[in-house]
């Protein structure tokens, strides 16, 4: 690529000019350029997917590897910072995908998240009841979203309550593009290792009922799993089942309460709950990078060649408004079924945790129409603050009253 | 009308849409996998069927109404 080009790549990622609107690239480039170059947080270039097909053709595609730890492989975060995504451990897991993904899958199943659901309920009524003891505006991202995927994310773990404060900070600082320093986030990753691996002592000494210990009992039986991969999936279930929960808690309240007439429609009518999640989880502009991925071989996608070494970034939540996919892409529908989105992925390595996901989103939805029915946002929309940052979108602070 | 349920376990990534949606006609096995229960569900479930097969992400549900 000539100089020349390099000078009008743009920035990536986007940046909305209104916090629940998308940014203007993403009808641009579907459009007109849906294989586009992008430059990363880090300097390097990468081509950005922005339509339906070719995102959900990628991440089905096993040719487009999650080795971004390779030399050839596009740096994302700024300052030479690793990130999730090119963390050694993370590529060594990706070659040892199948043998580990079937034990997680173990405990994420519909049987096994159903049986979740009470014990979710239970701690988001909890929440709610911290929430309203004091008298409102309150902050529901900091009394409700942001604690209740931990709290569910450690009693999977087996992690005791008093720790559930260590864990949001260790997963927050490990997550960062570029809001912590390098030296932070090694910190972080440092103290989450000494923390995980006295766990896994404390938990092989005395196994409990929950997911680590299976995944123990089942390395103690010559199972393939190693003491590094114990941990390296214990911090993968914390960074991709927290922050991203928790964000969307946020979202989803925000988008609701922020047209009062879709509070209205569920107060109304609560069966649309399980529809209303699944658009609020197509229409969030904020769900973040995306997922790079590494091709070493050229790859021809819809009638273009995408050239081996290239890194590839699928940005879902541009695809999931794409009109060629969805009718009105535009408007949100909280009825609209089916609800193909992309939000967690698709393909062989499709979100393991989804169906809880799920089950979190809607239990905060039906307690809080159940609990509070005259909730409302305490700033207008439009004032809501995204923080900056991280890999994955989200509001600084979501103030409600009611 | 008939309609039948076809299941391809090799794209099934686990991630239970299908037994959420439907657990009349998909469970699965412990390590994720879906089972198919009930390859041509009543009337009353296609709608149900036809949703599982759109969402599913690993595009390993296909429902065929052509018989």
């Amino acid at each position: 690529m000539s100089t020349n080009d390099t000078e009008q790549v743009p920035d990536y990622p986007f940046r909305s000019p209104e916090p629940l609107e998308p940014p203007p690239q993403w009808a641009e480039l579907r459009e007109r350029c849906p294989m586009a170059p992008v430059r990363l947080p880090s300097g390097d270039q990468a081509m950005l997917l922005t339509r339906y097909r070719d995102v959900r053709g990628v991440l089905s595609d096993r040719r487009f590897s999650r080795q971004l730890g390779t030399d050839r492989a596009a740096r994302i975060g700024s300052d030479g910072s690793e990130t999730i995504f090119e963390n050694a451990d993370s590529a060594s897991l990706t070659e040892n995908h199948e043998r580990w993904r079937g034990r997680l899958h173990k405990s994420f199943t519909a049987k096994r998240v159903n049986a979740m659901q009470p014990r979710v309920e239970q701690m988001t009524e909890q929440l709610v009841d911290e929430m309203i003891q004091q008298p409102p505006p309150a902050d529901l991202l900091a009394m409700v979203g942001f604690p209740l995927p931990v709290w569910v994310i450690c009693d999977l773990l087996g992690v005791p309550d008093v720790d559930r404060d260590k864990l949001a900070h260790w997963s927050n600082s490990m997550l960062s593009m570029t809001q912590y320093s390098r030296e932070q986030m090694q910190a972080a990753q440092a103290e989450f290792d000494e923390y995980m691996q006295a766990h896994v002592a404390a938990k092989r000494a005395e196994p409990g009922e929950d997911l680590l210990s299976e995944l123990i009992i089942a390395v103690d039986e010559g199972q393939a799993l190693t003491e590094r991969e114990l941990l390296t999936i214990g911090q993968g279930i914390l960074v991709a089942g927290h922050e991203t929960t928790s964000n969307m808690i946020g979202k989803m309240m925000a988008m609701l309460l922020g047209e009062r007439s879709r509070w209205e429609l569920l107060l109304a009518d609560p069966s649309l709950v399980r529809t209303a999640v699944e658009e609020v989880l197509r229409f969030d502009t904020n769900s973040g990078f995306g997922l790079p991925r590494f091709i070493t071989e050229d790859v021809e996608l819809e009638g273009h060649t995408i050239p081996g070494g290239t890194t590839v970034i699928c940005s879902m939540a541009a695809a999931n408004r794409d009109a060629a996919s969805f009718e009105a892409a535009e408007t949100m529908d909280l009825r609209r079924s089916p609800n193909p989105h992309l939000t967690f992925g698709a393909g062989p390595y499709a979100c393991v945790g989804q169906a809880l996901a799920r089950t979190e989103l809607q239990t905060v939805l039906r307690v809080l129409l159940r609990r509070l029915p005259t909730l409302a946002l305490a700033v207008p929309a439009e004032q809501l603050e995204l923080r900056e940052g991280l890999l994955i979108g989200g509001f600084e602070r979501v103030p409600v009253r009611w | 009308m008939t309609l039948r349920v076809i299941v391809d376990r090799d794209k099934c990534c686990g991630a239970g849409q299908c037994v959420m949606l439907v657990p009349d006609v998909f469970d699965q096995e412990d390590e994720g996998t879906v089972i198919l229960l009930d390859p041509t569900p009543p009337e009353s479930l296609h709608a149900a069927a036809r949703e599982a097969a759109c969402v599913c992400p690993g595009g390993a549900i296909r429902v065929d109404e052509s018989g």
